[in-house]
Order: C-alpha cells, then sequence, then structure tokens
C-alpha cells in the first residue's frame, strides 16, 4: 500500500506539474480576458510537435526555447487577427471562435504530421535512471518535467509580483480600462498575455509530448482536464491553478493505480451487481477514474463558482 | 442578436414556408429515391428537431450549451430500451409512432435533473457545467455497460413492433415520413413556445437578466423551463435517431455530437427560427457527402465556422436576410454590379483556397504524392510547382479584387450615396 502510495504521489505531482504548465497560461488568459481559450490545449499540441520537428533539426535543448516562442507567435497572431476582431461581438462568439480553431489545429495538425503518433522521444542527456524507489525507476527526464515547472511557476510568480509589467498585467486583470487610462495599450497588454499563455502551454507540450503521446488526438485528451484544473484553482488564480493541478493529479493517478471497489474494501453486503447502484458499488476505481475530474468540475461550478483560490466567481 | 422579435401582425401570406416546405420534404424521397439519400433526409430532419431545440437555449434564452448532445443521446437509449422491450415481447406493447415520445419525455427527466443544477449562472459558467455534465454523461456510458451497451452499443428492429396506422416501417420511405411528421410537429411546437409569454421572457432573460428580475420573472426559472423544454425537444430528436438507425452507441451522447448541434446552429443563424434548420441541413449533407468527395471535409467545416464567427455572426440565414432588406430599402441601387462582383470575387478566391486545400492533403497524406489526381476537373501532379502556383495565384487573385478592389468600392458608392442623402 505504501508503495502504491508513493508512487501514485510521484507520478501525480508529475502529471500535476504538466496540467499546471497548460492551466496558468489558460487562468492568465481568463482571469484577464475573460476568454475561455478552448484551443488552449492545441497549442499545447503545437509545442509538442514543433519541438519534434525542430528536435530534428537543432536537438531538443534547442528546441525546447524555440518551440514555446514559435507557439507563443501563432499565439499573437491568432489574438490579434481572430479575437480581437470577435472581441467586439461578446463572450460568446469569442468562446465560439476558440472552440472552432481547436478542431481547424487539429485538422491542420494532422494534416502535416498525419493521424498516427509521431516518435517524439526524450534525449539520450536525460534517458536515465535519476533514483529507484521500492523497486521502481524513476527516469531523469520525469525529474526534469518538475524542474521546468518549478522554475516556470518560480518565473511567473516573480513576473507577475516583482516587475513593471507584471503590475501592469494585475491591473488589467481587474480594471483594463483604468489601466487603458493611465496609457496603457491594453490591446496590446491581451496580445502579449495571450501569446504568453499559448507559450507556456507550448513549453508544456515540448515535454508533455515526451512524456505521453503525441498524436493529434492529444489536445482533445487534455483539454477539458485543463478546465477542470482552471475552474477548481478558481479563474484567474494561477497559485489555485497550481494546487489544483496538482490535486487532480494525484487524485486521478491514484485511481488508475490502486485496485479498490467500494464492493471489496467494505463488503458486498448483499448488494448485487446490476442497477445502478450496484454496478456503482462493485465499480473499480480504475474505471471512476476518467470520470473524476468531470464530477469534480460539475460539484466546484454548483457549490463554489470561484473556486479553491479564485477573487470572484466566474 | 435576434431580430425576429418585433411583434408582426399575424398574417396568413406569412405563413407560405409552413406550407411549402412541408410539401417539399414529402416530394423529395420521389426525386431522391436511393436509399442513401433518403437515409440522408431522415438525418436532416433529425438533425433540424435537434439545432432548433439547442437554438431555444442559445438564440432565445443566451445559453451557450457544450453538452446538448446529453439530452439527445439518454432519450435515444431510453427510446431504444423502449424499442427493445417492444421486440421482446414478440412486437407488442407501445406502436412505433409513440417511441419518439419515450425519448422526448427521458430527455425532459434529464433536462429536469441536470437542469436543475445548470441554469443558476448563464454564460461561462453554464457553459463549463454543461460541457462538465457531458463529459461526465459521456464518460458513464462506457461504465454503467447495462445500460449504454458498452463499445457495441444497443440494436433494436423497427419493424417488429406494432403500428398505429398498420404502416409496415420495413422500408426507410415510410420511416422518413413518420420523422417528417414529427420535426413538423416539433417545428411548430417549438415556434409557438417562442410566441408564448415564455418565449418572450426568455428573450428578456437573454438580453438583461436583472431589468427581467426586477419586472418580477425570476431568471433562473425562466431559463430552467427553457432548459428542460429544449432537452425534451432534443429527447424527440434521439428518440426519432433510434427509428431511423436503429442502433445507438456512446457517439449520440459524446462531445462530437454536441459540438456538430452548435456548429450547426450558429452557422444557420442562432437570431432566426429558420437559421438552425438551415445550418443542420447543410452541417448533415456536408457531413455525409463531402466526406465521400475529400479528406478535409472537417477542416472545411472548422473554417466555415470560424469564418462565420468572424465575419458574419448572424449566421447565413442573417446575411440573406440583411441583403434582402437593404435590396427592398433600395440599397443595392446603382451598386449591384459592384455587389455580384464583391460576391465573385470572394468565391474565385474560395475556390483558391479549396485548390491549395485539397493540393496539400494529397502532398502530404497521399502514399504517393506525385501519382496524378483530379483536382476541379483537372489531372495534376501535386509534387509540381505549377497546379500550387496557380492554385496560390486564384486565392490571392480572388481575396485580393474582394478585399482591396470590390469592398473599397462598394464602401466608396454607399457612403457617397448617404453623403448625398444628407444633402
Amino acid at each position: 500500500m505504501l508503495e502504491t502510495i508513493a508512487y501514485s504521489i510521484l507520478n501525480g505531482v508529475l502529471y500535476g506539474t504538466l496540467l499546471f504548465m497548460m492551466s496558468s497560461g489558460l487562468t492568465l488568459i481568463f482571469g484577464m480576458m475573460g476568454v475561455l481559450n478552448f484551443a488552449h490545449a492545441s497549442f499545447y499540441m503545437l509545442g509538442a510537435y514543433f519541438a519534434y520537428t525542430l528536435g530534428q533539426a537543432t536537438g531538443f535543448w534547442v528546441a525546447l526555447f524555440i518551440a514555446p516562442i514559435l507557439v507563443g507567435s501563432v499565439g499573437a497572431i491568432v489574438e490579434r487577427y481572430g479575437l480581437r476582431r470577435v472581441h467586439q461581438f461578446g463572450h460568446v462568439p469569442e468562446l465560439l471562435f476558440t472552440f472552432g480553431l481547436a478542431y481547424v489545429i487539429e485538422e491542420l495538425v494532422a494534416l502535416f504530421w498525419g493521424t498516427v503518433p509521431v516518435p517524439y522521444k526524450m534525449p539520450d542527456a536525460l534517458n536515465f535512471t535519476a533514483f529507484n524507489l521500492f523497486g521502481l525507476d524513476y527516469s531523469m527526464f520525469k525529474v526534469f518535467i518538475l524542474l521546468v515547472a518549478v522554475a516556470m511557476f518560480v518565473g511567473l510568480w516573480v513576473l507577475l509580483k516583482k516587475t513593471r509589467a507584471g503590475l501592469v498585467i494585475q491591473g488589467s486583470l481587474s480594471r483594463p480600462d483604468m489601466v487603458g487610462a493611465l496609457g496603457h495599450n491594453v490591446p496590446r497588454v491581451f496580445m502579449l498575455v495571450f501569446a504568453f499563455g499559448c507559450a507556456l502551454a507550448g513549453l508544456g507540450g515540448v515535454v508533455g509530448g515526451i512524456q505521453f503521446v503525441t498524436d493529434p488526438g492529444m489536445a482533445f485528451m487534455m483539454g477539458p482536464i485543463v478546465f477542470v484544473v482552471v475552474v477548481l484553482g478558481g479563474l484567474g488564480s494561477v497559485p489555485g491553478a497550481l494546487v489544483a493541478s496538482l490535486i487532480i493529479g494525484i487524485l486521478q493517478t491514484f485511481f488508475l493505480s490502486v485496485n479498490f471497489s467500494l464492493a471489496e474494501t467494505i463488503g458486498t453486503l448483499g448488494i448485487e451487481d446490476s442497477g445502478f447502484f450496484g454496478v456503482l458499488w462493485h465499480m473499480e476505481a480504475t474505471r471512476i477514474a476518467p470520470v473524476l475530474p468531470f464530477l469534480l468540475l460539475v460539484l466546484t461550478l454548483i457549490f463554489r463558482p470561484r473556486g479553491l483560490f479564485g477573487k470572484r466567481e466566474a | 442578436m435576434a431580430t425576429n422579435t418585433a411583434v408582426g401582425k399575424p398574417s396568413l401570406l406569412k405563413l407560405w414556408p409552413w406550407v411549402v416546405i412541408p410539401i417539399v420534404a414529402i416530394i423529395l424521397p420521389h426525386i431522391f429515391d436511393s436509399g442513401h439519400d433518403i437515409n440522408l433526409m431522415s438525418h436532416m430532419s433529425i438533425a433540424i428537431i435537434f439545432a432548433l431545440s439547442y437554438n431555444m437555449l442559445l438564440g432565445n434564452t443566451g445559453l451557450l450549451s457544450f453538452g446538448h448532445a446529453v439530452y439527445f443521446g439518454l432519450g435515444a437509449y431510453v427510446a431504444m430500451h423502449v424499442l427493445r422491450m417492444v421486440n421482446e415481447a414478440g412486437g407488442e406493447g407501445l406502436p412505433l409512432e409513440l417511441i419518439p415520445l419515450v425519448g422526448a419525455l427521458a430527455g425532459m427527466g434529464f433536462g429536469i435533473i441536470f437542469g436543475a443544477v445548470s441554469v443558476r449562472r448563464a454564460g461561462v459558467v453554464f457553459a463549463m457545467i454543461t460541457l462538465g455534465v457531458g463529459a461526465l454523461v459521456h464518460s458513464s456510458s462506457l461504465m454503467f455497460t447495462d445500460f449504454f451497451g458498452g463499445e457495441a452499443g444497443l440494436f433494436g428492429d423497427r419493424t417488429y413492433a406494432p403500428s398505429m396506422f398498420g404502416i409496415d416501417y420495413g422500408s426507410s420511405v415510410s420511416t422518413y415520413y413518420l420523422i417528417v411528421a414529427w420535426t413538423l410537429v416539433a417545428a411548430i411546437l417549438i415556434y409557438l413556445l417562442k410566441k408564448t409569454p415564455l418565449g418572450w421572457m426568455a428573450n428578456a432573460v437573454r438580453d438583461n437578466p436583472e431589468r427581467a428580475q426586477f419586472v418580477g420573472y425570476d431568471p433562473t426559472f425562466v431559463r430552467f423551463f427553457q432548459f428542460v423544454l429544449s432537452a425534451l425537444f432534443a429527447g424527440l430528436a434521439g428518440g426519432l435517431h433510434v427509428l431511423s438507425d436503429e442502433i445507438v452507441n456512446d457517439e449520440v451522447v459524446g462531445q462530437i455530437q454536441s459540438g456538430a448541434v452548435l456548429l450547426g446552429t450558429y452557422i444557420g443563424g442562432i437570431g432566426y427560427f429558420v437559421g438552425p434548420i438551415v445550418g443542420a441541413s447543410i452541417v448533415t449533407i456536408l457531413e455525409s457527402s463531402l466526406s465521400t468527395y475529400t479528406d478535409a471535409w472537417v477542416l472545411y467545416f472548422g473554417l466555415l465556422f470560424i469564418g462565420i464567427v468572424m465575419f458574419a455572426p448572424m449566421g447565413i440565414v442573417g446575411v440573406i436576410h440583411l441583403q434582402y432588406l437593404s435590396w427592398k430599402a433600395g440599397g443595392w441601387k446603382g451598386n449591384t454590379g459592384i455587389r455580384l462582383y464583391l460576391l465573385l470575387a470572394g468565391l474565385v478566391g474560395i475556390f483558391g483556397l479549396v485548390c491549395v486545400i485539397e493540393l496539400s492533403y494529397h502532398y502530404f497524406r497521399s502514399w504517393d504524392p506525385s501519382a496524378p489526381f483530379g483536382l476541379m476537373g483537372f489531372t495534376v501532379d501535386a509534387t509540381g510547382a505549377m497546379p500550387w502556383l496557380v492554385s496560390f495565384a486564384i486565392a490571392i487573385a480572388g481575396f485580393g479584387a474582394m478585399l482591396l478592389h470590390a469592398k473599397p468600392m462598394l464602401a466608396r458608392r454607399t457612403g457617397a450615396k448617404t453623403e448625398g442623402g444628407k444633402a
């Protein structure tokens, strides 16, 4: 049992940090522009594919820096020529625009890179065992992902709390019109924040594409879960996104790795494996895992719409 | 966004679509009589009810749902279980004509359950809850295999059920007529619902919930009633889906289905009653016929949707309506040629873009990119530079002429006229 717990905490933290890389950008974008970016996971996917293609020419380490910048540029173009135009029609068309964009990006990725997964592998420099826990190897690459995430969180925190740019961003979060009145170009701030958020998702993709699988379905896999994280953490809150990412990551990994059902733990109590509650009683935890994030999402929105750390209701 | 909220005089002449459309629907199977076409038209009818029910939320009440397939799908599953019960009882029990009603009731029931927790807020929170409920139900469909039939889905046999009128539903044409009849009933009901005080209050809640509350109507209740009624019609569509396909699997509750109805409704135009009808028809036709011609149909679909969201948020019906109004008011006088030129240039640009996309798909996707392939009636070699250059040239020339030449020209002409009118 101790092994399972340690194992699921380690892997859960890893999964959680990947979730955080995506959700931090999404929550910033939402907090500032009120746009729930449906295509955010698509930028994560672009990050993985860009890094894969670049990596063949330049190697992983260069791609690690260039790919997020490229993704950020794509994000800037999308904001400047797409979102900004739709902005005048209101929030619903903005949401719909990003929704359509997710379809288009997925199709374009499938067009250029094919529908089957690409062989995007970790660099040799990180391909060794870092430490061994209960007979299970923990590779250096996983440690590297953790380091990237920590660096990102610290960097974000410094940027938002300690720099002048962060001050403007924080101001635009709550009072965009006032920041505009003080002479800042708010649409430009919006564009940069959008690009920055996309670049963060792209960075997540650069490492996440290796850890998981790089195929055109990866955006569709991750997208809804990132929403759950952002809502659970509180829309617009970066620390909230961190905590929620870790909660979801650990919870889901735990449910996937333990062999557990109510009937096994408590006893069947004469409940047959049929009917709604009977099936639920006998359901193994691994089969509940995919549902768990969405259950959390719905419950959060019903009982605490501002999430764990959010200051205002969505 | 809604333009048809003005109270018009109930004139009998205005009801012509209600006469013309059923006649067209009755004649169509005699023109397109292949099994595939009739199947397509059945699906179109079902998509129309589904889109109309969706627009009760999005267009009339301003609620953006990402999980409307839940009510369609659960309605379909419950209807399928009833059909199977009838099958197992040796073809005795509920007549086939009434099985869609079971779907409707199921849709309504689930609408009451999920609606109660969804409608407290509009906007993004509502959208997220529906997304969550949609994902929840879709994931559960693989957990509860007794009810959802697992990955294989559930089968039923529509011919092995009694009919109220002694009709044999073995042929797809008679099923098509049954579906059309239900579609008409649903469309009329949805249209009339729009004209009830509830329909008007839904519009008020969409436009300004605070003022609606001030007048004495609880926005939550108005949203809830609209949600439940909308779920009812979605369930009806699901029940009809059971009759036409005789199989339901987890796709009917899935996010793709929810996305398709949103896309179709929006492409048609959410501010018009006929918008969802047009949109659902277009999407169904595109989905079934375009996919046989090209691999790129999802891309076209996405681009069309983005184009509508960016340039014509009133939808296809909205664009036609605005142009019609402008034409009626004499706004086309002296510039009809320029308008046609603008349209033509745009079409040329789209043609070029389609050529580029088709070339790309052939180049990147096919096993042998150098194999000759048919593009718009020409046989070309996708590895050569020529077809690419020509396609790009057509696209750039078309869009360039539209944006840089025709559009300013039209703006100058209409601008000059309004100034002249002022003077």
